[in-house]
């Protein structure tokens, strides 16, 4: 057999069927399944009289539309309620496994793969929602869709795919300290650009990345997403395993041995061939801060906003102009001067208990700036309590952040936290889309370290300078 | 689904790249759960101020109100997966956007609803826009049995589009019913592959 990449070993091994003049038919391992995407989909079901194939391999949360005030509240919003209502009725109904409102393991759906054992190496994974390429730091494919391939999924287990192409982003060397794996990835969608991986299913290799831990390797991967991925993923080795062993439904025993020699074979073979390779080098990568209305629109925090006559393309130049006008800001403005008004910690990207522990640091022993709002947001019920039971909470609070129950929250603005007209936000989510975090919201994306250097200092900072406490 | 064979319609332009689909359907929309009712939030955040409709944005103008063909710069559909942007533009009354790319997931969510992605060089987009902004009443018709694009007035181009999706449209396929029928080999797939022990007791907690 001709050297494969991991993609193509993992594909190769769940193609069903792969009929003359049609797309392959794959087997998914794994369907993770919320609120949002669902409701059609089980609708589908009903109107056409099927079951879900396999209740065992659908797994359901509630993450999107849940306020993240104390659990006991009622819901105030009542179409949010009714979408959290039909989950549940739903998950009874077709004998899905649900993590509930009131559940332990609530959590952000790409938090609680992970978290639980759920997510493996090697695992075909999707789920309705575009940041499914989270789950790609484990060696799996994982790859967000629709509700229409949701109801697919759900009626049959597979969904019939054409083969993407492959890159391998390669990134060689360091990254400095302060610089972490978010902006390593807003560092490549950056150079790319937010179609750059279009059609692609990417693989992260390199020194930088194999020294990322579990945490920083999901926040690599689910920014995939925003270079226009379809999926990214990195090899499995020792960091994975250590990671998956002994958490609640990871294989034990002699599964486990057997499971982890398997995951070993799964990495690209040498001389395997990619459609494309870009080459990045860590060491030159710097803490970034989005300056416009889509993740590729980035520079150094100590740079500036871009002057327009920068844009060589009309198209682009355009785009840079409405951006900048709808983010209140001029060109050449040095990103450090820029105030905030809110600062949000949380998110699928950065709301992990290493975020929150890189966010403590910062924090500790200083005070929010009084014009600003501050919160963190776990990123599940698990989160929430080792973040606690390390004092995390306490050095937050303390700080003058707010510290909320899980769930996704500011990210998106489904749920009650949003930004108000105007308001200019730091934060560690992955879009940075006009009215994302609420209807003429004003988003900057930024690392977790820099989000929190920010809430002290009332405006974006260099994180490299900072004085820990 | 309506199979597409042939659509001849109006054309609007949207001369933007990056057409997120947090902009197609801000997220206040996403809570419903039905299918349809959708086409009026088309939009909404670049066609409203406050709950009022500006009339500024290009859709609403009374020139181009009864559009079934939608053209926009690079990167159309970017962003969420949500299924409600396809919703929203066909519930609106398209049936074609053209534009030089598109992300995977919104292309495949088009897909599934019978809304033609057409893929055309930039080159052959720029040109769509201009002829839509300058010729009253401009119309295109999308041939997808002949993949190819024209207008009345010498505008031609053909485009490209995977066999097996092609079949689908044009004979408006279930596909969920034809993955279904390859039932023995999935369970085949599946003997060799049984549920793992541990996600047995799922149910459990």
């Amino acid at each position: 057999m001709p050297p494969r990449t991991l993609f193509e070993k993992i594909w190769d091994a769940h193609v069903v069927a792969a009929p003359e003049g049609q797309s392959a038919l794959l087997y998914i391992d794994l369907h993770l399944v919320h609120e949002v995407t669902s409701p059609q989909a089980f609708d589908g079901l009903r109107a056409n009289g099927r079951a879900v194939r396999q209740p065992l391999r659908t797994v359901a949360t509630v993450d999107h539309n849940i306020p993240t005030t104390p659990r006991g509240l009622p819901i105030t919003d009542p179409i949010a309620a009714k979408q959290i209502e039909a989950l549940q009725k739903n998950c009874l109904e077709f004998g899905v496994p649900l993590f509930d409102m009131d559940s332990a393991d609530q959590g952000i759906v790409h938090i609680i793969g992970p978290e639980l054992g759920i997510t493996l190496p090697g695992m075909t994974i999707v789920c309705g929602d575009s940041h499914t390429s989270t789950h790609g730091a484990f060696g799996s494919l994982a790859f967000g869709i629709g509700t229409s391939e949701v109801e697919h999924v759900l009626a049959t287990q597979c969904l019939p795919q054409n083969k993407p192409k492959t890159m391998q982003i390669h990134v060689r060397g360091k990254l400095a300290e302060g610089v972490t794996a978010k902006d390593l990835a807003l560092g490549i969608i950056g150079r790319i650009g937010t179609d750059g991986a279009t059609g692609y299913v990417v693989e992260y290799a390199g020194d930088a990345v194999r020294a990322l831990s579990m945490e920083g390797r999901m926040t690599l991967c689910n920014m995939s997403i925003e270079a226009g991925a379809r999926a990214g993923m990195i090899a499995p080795d020792e960091t994975t395993f250590a990671y998956v062993n002994g958490r609640r439904f990871a294989p034990k025993g002699k599964a486990w041995e057997e499971s982890v020699a398997n995951w070993r074979s799964l990495a690209s073979d040498p001389g395997a061939a990619f459609d494309r390779v870009i080459e990045i080098d860590a060491a030159a990568l710097a803490p970034f801060v989005t300056w416009g209305t889509n993740p590729g629109m980035v520079v150094p925090v100590n740079a500036r906003v871009p002057e327009l006559k920068s844009f060589v393309q009309d198209a682009d130049r355009r785009a840079a102009e409405q951006a900048l006008a709808y983010m209140g800001l001029d060109p050449g403005t040095a990103i450090e001067t820029i105030a905030v008004d809110r600062v949000f910690i949380g998110s699928c990207t950065n709301s992990r208990i290493e975020d929150l522990r890189a966010a403590a640091r910062v924090a500790k022993g200083q005070h929010v700036n009084p014009k600003v709002r501050a919160m963190v947001v776990p990123g599940s019920q698990a989160i929430k309590r080792a973040a606690e039971q390390e004092g995390l909470h306490r050095i937050f609070l303390d700080a003058g952040f707010e510290w909320r129950e899980s769930g996704c929250s500011m990210c998106l603005g489904m749920n009650p936290d949003i930004l108000q007209p105007g308001e200019r936000c730091a934060s560690t989510s992955n879009r940075n889309f006009e009215g994302r975090q609420g209807r003429g919201g004003r988003t900057h994306l930024v690392s977790p370290m820099m989000a929190a250097a920010a809430a002290i200092a009332g405006h974006f900072t260099d994180i490299r300078k900072w004085q820990f406490n | 689904m309506q199979p597409f064979r042939k659509h001849t319609g109006l054309v609007v332009p949207l001369d933007k790249v990056n057409v997120d689909t947090d902009q197609i359907i801000p997220k206040q929309f996403l809570k419903r759960i039905e299918r349809t009712g959708f086409g009026e939030f088309l939009f909404y955040d670049w066609r409203f101020s406050g709950d009022k409709n500006t009339g500024d944005f290009v859709l609403d103008a009374p020139r181009y109100a009864k559009a079934s063909i939608l053209v926009a710069g690079k990167n159309f559909g970017c962003g969420s997966s949500r299924e409600h942007a396809v919703w929203a533009l066909t519930d609106f009354g398209f049936q074609v956007v053209i534009a030089s790319s598109f992300a995977d997931i919104f292309a495949n969510n088009s897909l599934k609803n019978g809304l033609l992605t057409v893929r055309l060089k930039e080159d052959q987009v720029a040109e769509i826009m201009r002829r839509s902004r300058e010729i009253e009443n401009y119309q295109l018709t999308v041939d997808l049995e002949a993949l190819r694009v024209e207008d009345r007035q010498g505008f031609a181009a053909t485009f490209a589009m995977d066999e097996f999706s092609r079949h689908c449209l044009l004979n408006g396929l279930d596909d969920i019913g034809l993955t279904l029928q390859r039932d023995s080999e999935i369970a085949a797939y599946e003997a060799n592959h049984p549920v793992r022990a541990e996600m047995k007791t799922i149910l459990a907690v």
